[in-house]
């Protein structure tokens, strides 16, 4: 047979492509092959797009068990555990069906974790929509936290943090992005991969349907009008079978009788079983009669290329099939042998007994095209580096300003989202919503995990490579502020047409701003996940770098909260105040409708030296909360230091900026210079405290205290600032509630 | 003294009620798989948290037809302490050992927080160790969790003193704003006739370690234990 070229471009292959196919195949495809190439070889499975700039990543380290290429990484914790983490993104069908989007990349990422070895333990999501007084943006919020929440609180998972932005580019293509972090013993992490001739492959889960068929291949477009019709592409999720697969894989894996191991996601059928082979250098034979479907009549192509949800493939030990089958039955799931593992290379799938698709593993999974797309700074790049401070005349005093800050959904607690997470479940979260950065305990050990996700588009937007580097700095300095010492992270690109040179351009400056962070810092990358065509009718959203930081604490009881713990404390201002950097700040887009200038610098020296102060501080009990100055700069950090603590107050003397900052109120309050730290420090151990910061090189100053019930901000003695700190709470409280119920603009 | 933790498919706050009484208070625990028929010679019996069955049909609709029941049942009859919580209460309604029905929360959303409950009787095996009107913190985290009963059967239970746990504020107000899911009369948790069968929406079993922001559920763990030593 003969492919049309309307076929081709119906499966998102090129001609070029087309040649390869037929070069690696020795003939030309049928229409199942060319179904198995389309989904392998589209830029969601197989990164053509951006593989060869990914390497520039570290990810090797001493902690390091498991770096990418693998369902998940996995790190080292001591005791004899693994900490078992990956993020990915479920961006696309968040926009065309946000619940069953939403639900179904929750599920996804957990079936990463527990087909590990690992059980999981917390999840969080980065979010980014459009502005939410846009009742079209209010929905997709309302189904897209619905979702997650739906998923995880069913299946038990905690959601234990994340972090949510709005901006006007992510109106048709908003971001979600989840992690899921497990537990495993650093011995018994299992791999995808499969492996001794003979053994037979069994399909294990939720039957196979014709839904999400194409939905890698979806991720892979830019969306238009047409979108909403691609609804069939949406996988539905069943949390309740996951449940099942998770509790019954988890024991399964005891037994030892498992090879392998990996969840049908995206390219469902197709990928697990060409990745499981490539990987072991094995061929597998699988026939689709022995297939559990949910529908009748479905071909093979459809077989194939279904994403139905809740499907994992496993590698059985010959002989020992009894032992696995008995798990599965008694959580009410019927494991079914499907296939064998052979020695030829190659997928052979067969329909009573027809063969109906012969291909080689490797050339599906590892020898997709590669692209070095060509890339080019953007001419209005230099543009919006451009800021005007005369354009900067404040419309209202300082604390009209924070209170505005206080409100803005970007920085407004994000109460109305984590109140539908289940945030305890398994009894391990040590730190709730708002009171720092996200920390689990690990049971049986004293330790502790803190975990960050952080990704300002706007600052990438206006400088990629630092943005970048910001990202990195920021969830690593979160994860430090817990009093964790950052030991890994996983990084979600998401960004918009690679085909597109400004585009691809600001791919690989964050690429390479990743890397240098990552390197700085020694914080290896242990996988992740990009997400191009992010674009709508040709928008494209913010380039969104989203970073995910895992810090260790060995001591579970030194862990640190944000808020103030009680009055009569010293506040004490880690890194640089002689600078309050407005480009790119909350304040210039909310205040002053302005996105420009350059985003802060990144001192990467200095972040490092934070990164070992502050867990060192912490297990000398010389600190008492911890809390990073990022979105609204200096005020908005001292103000939710005080949040939570039932209206404490606190009174501080800032030194201001130097004049070239910019209006200097403005900058000295809201300027969001990277690198500082809002800390709490008893006067008994500020002397303590103090050389030991001096010891790391960090500047550290005594600002002010704790103390009364409002918050008073002085600059070089002048009061700026005078407000009820109960006042200022309520403001930033409710202020999501509002929006999002429609009740303010 | 021997807890059984009954797991149901889908359950999923049962490592945490195993964690709380085996771990912490240091009790003998054990699982009890739906599918088995007696409970493995426990002295206390609880029905933990989750969406058993994903919840589908009707929250712990199919739950109540697990083999596992029957022997929960003979145990409730023999008067044997069982605390069902939050999924567990849901399981106890159907099955028909505690009264009452579950609506959706008021606001139509899940709800995840630490709220108070006010202990309205220490009369049963699961609040002994209270003071009368004693306050817990304790969190929710539930979707359907509005408790209803028609108003005959509430004042009935109110006066028979079967209503044990209620939402209030910290200070022990009962006010609207401390109604976190809309439950008629702000019932929190009830019990049965015979005081041995207590059900409620928030998770005790959460709140037994002060580095997870309270201790007050422990309350129930070491209450149960000292009502079965006491006989």
């Amino acid at each position: 047979m003969s492919i049309s070229p309307d076929v081709l471009a119906r499966h998102g292959l090129t001609p070029a492509e087309y040649g390869r196919i037929v070069t690696d195949l020795g003939r030309e495809p049928n229409l199942v092959e060319l179904g198995l190439f389309s989904v392998m070889w589209s830029e969601h499975c197989s990164y053509k797009s951006s593989r060869l700039h990914l390497r520039k990543l570290p990810t090797k380290g001493p902690r390091v068990l498991q770096g990418p290429g693998e369902n998940a990484g996995a790190v080292d914790i001591g005791d004899g555990l693994a900490a078992v983490f990956k993020i990915e993104s479920h961006n696309h069908p968040s926009f065309i069906e946000p619940y069953q989007g939403a639900a179904t990349g929750v599920g996804g990422i957990i079936r990463d974790i527990f087909t590990m070895g690992a059980r999981p333990i917390a999840l969080l999501d980065v979010l980014r929509f459009g502005d939410p007084s846009d009742p079209l943006v209010r929905r997709n919020v309302q189904g897209v936290v619905a979702g997650i929440a739906g998923y995880g609180n069913s299946i038990g998972i905690p959601t234990i943090g994340g972090d949510t932005a709005f901006a006007p580019g992510y109106r048709g293509n908003p971001l979600v992005n989840v992690l899921c972090l497990g537990i495993a013993r650093a011995d018994g992490i299992v791999k995808g991969r499969a492996t001794g001739v003979g053994n037979p492959v069994y399909y294990v889960g939720a039957k196979t349907g014709r839904d999400g068929i194409h939905g890698a291949t979806m991720a892979s477009a830019e969306f238009d009008e047409s979108s909403a019709e691609k609804r069939p592409a949406v996988q539905v999720g069943d949390p309740f079978t996951e449940k099942l697969l998770l509790e019954a894989c988890l024991e399964v894996m005891k037994t030892g009788a498992v090879v392998g191991l990996q969840d049908m996601g995206a390219a469902g059928l197709t990928c697990s079983t060409c990745e499981m082979g490539a990987r072991g250098d094995m061929g597998i034979e699988i026939e689709l009669a022995d297939v559990p479907q949910r529908e009748t009549g479905m071909s093979p192509y459809e077989i194939m290329l279904s994403e139905s949800q809740e499907r994992m493939l496993l590698v059985v030990e010959r002989g020992r099939e009894a032992e696995v089958e008995q798990v599965f039955e008694k959580w009410d799931l019927h494991a079914v042998r499907i296939g064998t593992v052979t020695d030829d290379g190659r997928l052979r799938v067969r329909e009573r007994g027809v063969v109906v698709a012969d291909v080689p593993n490797k050339a599906l999974a590892d020898e997709a095209p590669l692209y070095d797309r060509p890339r080019r700074r953007p001419d209005w790049q230099d543009r919006v580096q451009q800021l005007d401070f005369a354009s900067l005349t404040p419309p209202a005093a300082m604390s009209g300003i924070l209170r505005q800050l206080l409100a803005s959904p970007n920085i407004a607690s994000k109460r109305w989202i984590y109140r539908q997470y289940d945030h305890m479940v398994r009894t391990n979260t040590l730190v709730l919503p708002d009171a720092g950065t996200p920390a689990v305990r690990v049971k049986g050990t004293r330790r502790a995990l803190a975990l960050s996700v952080d990704g300002n588009g706007r600052y990438v937007y206006l400088d990629p490579r630092r943005g970048a580097q910001l990202a990195v700095a920021e969830a690593a300095r979160n994860v430090a502020c817990a009093g964790a010492v950052p030991v890994g992270a996983t990084n979600n690109l998401n960004f918009g047409n690679p085909e597109r040179p400004e585009i691809m351009w600001q791919l690989v400056e964050a690429i390479e701003g990743i890397a240098e962070a990552c390197e700085a810092f020694e914080v290896p990358i242990t996988g992740g996940n990009v997400s191009l065509y992010n674009e709508t009718d040709g928008q494209a959203i913010y380039p969104t770098p989203v970073l995910g930081v895992v810090g260790l604490l060995d001591d579970a009881d030194s862990v640190l909260g944000r808020p103030f713990p009680g009055a009569g404390l010293d506040i004490v201002v880690l890194g640089p105040l002689d600078r309050g950097e407005l480009g790119g700040s909350e304040v210039l887009e909310r205040v002053f409708g302005q996105v420009a200038g350059m985003p802060p610098r990144v001192d990467l020296v200095h972040e490092a030296a934070l990164q070992t102060l502050l867990p060192e501080a912490a297990a000398q009990h010389l600190v008492r909360s911890a809390h990073d100055a990022s979105d609204g700069g200096l005020a908005v950090a001292l103000a939710e230091a005080a949040f939570g603590t039932g209206g404490l107050g606190a009174r501080v003397d800032l030194p201001a900026v130097a004049p070239d900052a910019g209006p200097v109120d403005l900058a000295t309050l809201f300027g969001e210079s990277a690198g500082r730290v809002v800390v709490s420090v008893e006067p008994a151990s500020r002397e303590s405290f103090m050389a030991l910061a001096a010891r790391h090189g960090v500047p550290a100053r005594v600002v002010g205290q704790t103390g009364g019930g409002r918050l008073e901000i002085r600059i070089d003695g002048r009061v700026v600032v005078d407000e009820v700190m109960a006042d200022l709470e309520a403001v930033w409280t409710t202020a999501l509630d509002r929006v999002l119920e429609g009740r303010a603009a | 003294m021997k807890f059984a933790i009954v797991v149901f498919p889908g359950s999923n706050c049962d490592h945490d009620a195993y964690h709380a009484a085996r771990h912490v208070l240091g009790a003998d625990a054990t699982f009890v798989w739906h599918k088995e028929t007696d409970l493995a010679g426990a002295d206390i019996v609880i029905l933990p948290g989750g969406f058993s069955h994903g919840d589908y049909l009707r929250t712990g609709a199919i739950a109540r037809f697990s083999p596992v029941m029957g022997a929960v049942a003979a145990f409730a009859a023999a008067g044997g302490p069982v605390l069902g919580i939050c999924n567990g209460f849901q399981v106890l309604l159907e099955a028909g050992l505690l009264e009452g029905a579950m609506l959706r929360n008021a606001g139509l959303r899940f709800v995840c927080e630490h709220v108070h409950v006010r202990v309205e009787q220490t009369s049963t095996p699961f609040t002994a160790l209270a003071s009368p009107r004693q306050v817990l913190t304790i969190p929710i985290a539930h979707g359907e969790g509005n408790y209803y009963a028609p108003p005959e059967a509430v004042e009935r239970l109110e006066a028979a003193g079967q209503v044990v746990f209620r939402y209030v504020t910290a200070d022990g107000e009962v006010t609207p704003e401390a109604n976190p899911n809309g439950s008629v009369n702000h019932i929190a948790g009830i019990t049965n006739a015979a005081r041995n069968v207590v059900g409620l929406m928030p998770h005790p079993e959460r709140a037994c370690e002060s580095v997870l922001g309270s201790a007050d559920g422990l309350l129930f763990f070491e209450s149960a234990v000292a009502a079965v030593k006491a006989g």
